[in-house]
């Protein structure tokens, strides 16, 4: 019983990270941004499609829309107003560019964070699942929505696969990751290819956002927390690996769930926390990254 | 450089600042006396991070590990200088333990490091409740003293100490080879410099002026709890304070330190939207001005 239980609801839970991770490596991968607003995108997008399916009562489909779209938005504007400002100053030297980046959008997403507190509060919002009823497995009862996050988590990220794998838009966005001054010679536009990133991240991290609202429910104040365990997620699979971040995910969201069920949900994030230290430590360059 | 300008510009500031208690309201110098701890843990991080290149993400590791192993002292009747050097000590060991991983891993990874350091101490505080105080908080037997007045010329001084000692290290040889390192450590060492020993030195010291700057906040606080000396969200105020005030002077950090506790008090009619603006204001710094507040004063001959 509890077996399948914890089976059932870490798989839910590790999808769900993984989609969140996936636009942050990808953002890493072929920019160079590590994005420390990413916590602040997701709950602009859940607080969305909460003020949209509850407030103006367009229901639970329109609100998940509206929270993409938010999450489009939010990122295109981490990336007009903070990120190429700083690309492009003429002040910062090249080598601390990365280290503004950093502290830029983690102010960024302080103010994102603090704006939505603001206006909506900080307290949790939960958005209504997108389909209601209850699905029998196992002996287990679970909600049929948590089933739907985890399809659709590894819909968009199928998806994502197709797109970066069989399209030429997304084959030069794979180009730019390994070698993007070789692609400006072949006469790509780098920064029409940074625009496809950030509305790619946009939507991952919208749809990531929307489905957290559903499944446990969002709060501003955890904007940060969000950060740091996609940061961690990241890094414990290799930076700018998707695929190991996808993995890594997998081992968070099962390691999270066995502690919370087996020993004590205070203490959920601690085992994940220091198996990152060791990996960090032995492997730095994460589990299935490249150097 | 004792005869620059710039020196006797820093005299005239400290007889200033020591003087504002004739004028200033003890509520107003409890605010610079908080202004001037923040102002330390700035001065320690811009070493680590302005001079040695390490990208520290959780300043509040090394604050925390002080303050509460003075505190966990102070609760055993020990004297209160023992446990101001046990804090600064408990400090000292744990930058060292930081240094480990540090002289492996580079950038983002070591950040993440210094993140999760942050987050693991503040889970063993809770999970030790029952000697800690868990998130309450724990309160100390002793305090530094009642008198506003001198809590406040306490602050200062050690601030001033610690920024001469911290500045005059930034300007010597030491400071050099650790900015060499931090831009270029291959380089650095084919030179002949043992970079290893001058970054475990950094660490060393950054931990020893963050530890006993914690130990010494929460003895003038009375309480150590974690909302004050490890949440995340105080490492940023003091990376927040050391980019605005210019990172890579030490005495800059220590002028945003002090700003940015003033501009926290004066936007608290706000409520909560001064942090929003606290943010944007350094956002706006960083954009425009990425050098800080008083980066082309004090950086030696500034880049062109």
């Amino acid at each position: 019983m509890l077996t399948v239980q914890i089976l059932i609801d870490g798989f839910a839970i590790s999808a769900l990270y993984g989609l969140g991770a996936v636009g942050f490596t990808l953002m890493f991968g072929v920019s160079g941004v590590l994005n420390l607003a990413h916590g602040g995108i997701m709950v602009v997008s859940a607080v969305t499609a909460w003020v949209v399916a509850g407030e103006y009562g367009a229901g639970s489909y329109l609100g998940a829309l509206a929270g993409v779209v938010a999450g489009i938005v939010t990122s295109f504007a981490t990336y007009f107003l903070v990120v190429r400002p700083i690309q492009r100053s003429r002040a910062v030297p090249d080598v601390e560019k990365e280290v503004f980046v950093l502290t830029g959008t983690l102010l960024w997403g302080i103010m994102l964070q603090e704006a939505v507190a603001y206006f909506y509060t900080d307290n949790p919002k939960t958005v209504r699942p997108l389909i209601e009823g209850v699905t029998v497995l196992g002996g287990v009862r679970t909600p049929t929505n948590e089933y739907l996050i985890a399809a659709i988590c590894w819909l968009t990220i199928g998806l994502l696969w197709l797109l970066v794998n069989r399209t030429k838009a997304g084959k030069a966005l794979l180009a730019a990751s390994i070698n993007p001054r070789g692609l400006t010679l072949l006469g790509f536009e780098l920064s029409r290819i940074y625009l496809l990133v950030w509305a790619i991240y946009g939507v991952l991290a919208g749809v990531a956002g929307v489905l957290l609202a559903t499944f446990l429910g969002t709060s501003s104040a955890q904007a940060g927390q969000l950060t740091a365990s996609a940061f961690s997620i990241v890094v414990l699979g290799g930076l700018g690996s998707v695929s190991g971040s996808l993995l890594a995910a997998y081992i968070v969201g099962y390691l999270e769930t066995c502690t919370a069920y087996l020993v004590s949900p205070t203490i959920r994030s601690m085992p994940v926390l220091i198996l990152l230290v060791l990996v960090v430590y032995l492997r730095p360059q994460g589990l299935l990254g490249r150097r | 450089m004792f005869a620059s300008r710039q020196f006797w510009a820093a005299i005239v500031v400290v007889v200033l600042l020591a003087a504002l208690p004739l004028w200033l309201s003890s509520y107003l110098l409890g605010v610079l006396t908080i202004g001037y701890y923040f102002g330390v843990f700035s001065m320690a991080w811009d070493l680590l991070f302005g001079f040695a290149g390490e990208v520290n993400f959780g300043p509040t590791f090394l604050t925390g590990l002080g303050a509460y192993a003075a505190g966990l002292l102070n609760a055993q009747g020990v004297d209160l200088p023992l446990c101001l050097l046990a804090g600064a000590g408990a400090a000292v060991i744990g930058g060292l333990a930081l240094a480990l991983p540090a002289l492996r891993l580079s950038g983002p990874y070591f950040g993440l490091v210094t993140l999760v350091a942050v987050l693991l101490l503040q889970q063993c505080i809770i999970i030790f409740a029952g000697v800690t105080g868990g998130e309450i908080g724990l309160t100390m037997n002793d305090i530094l003293s009642i008198d506003a007045d001198t809590n406040y010329w306490i602050a200062l001084g050690f601030m001033t100490v610690s920024g001469i000692i911290l500045f005059g290290l930034s300007r010597s040889a030491v400071g050099l080879i650790l900015q060499a390192s931090g831009q270029d450590a291959v380089e650095a060492a084919a030179l002949g410099f043992n970079i290893t020993k001058h970054k475990l030195a950094a660490f060393g010291i950054s931990a020893f002026f963050s530890g006993l700057a914690g130990a010494m906040m929460v003895f003038y606080l009375g309480t150590a709890s974690v909302g004050i000396v490890v949440d995340i969200a105080i490492g940023v105020q003091v990376i927040i304070a050391a980019i605005l005030g210019g990172r890579r002077t030490i005495l800059g950090p220590a002028v945003g330190a002090v700003l940015l506790i003033l501009a926290g008090e004066a936007l608290r009619p706000l409520g909560q939207l001064s942090t929003f603006v606290v943010s944007a204001v350094a956002l706006i710094v960083i954009l425009f001005l990425p050098g800080g507040l008083l980066g082309r004063v004090l950086r030696p001959r500034g880049r062109a």
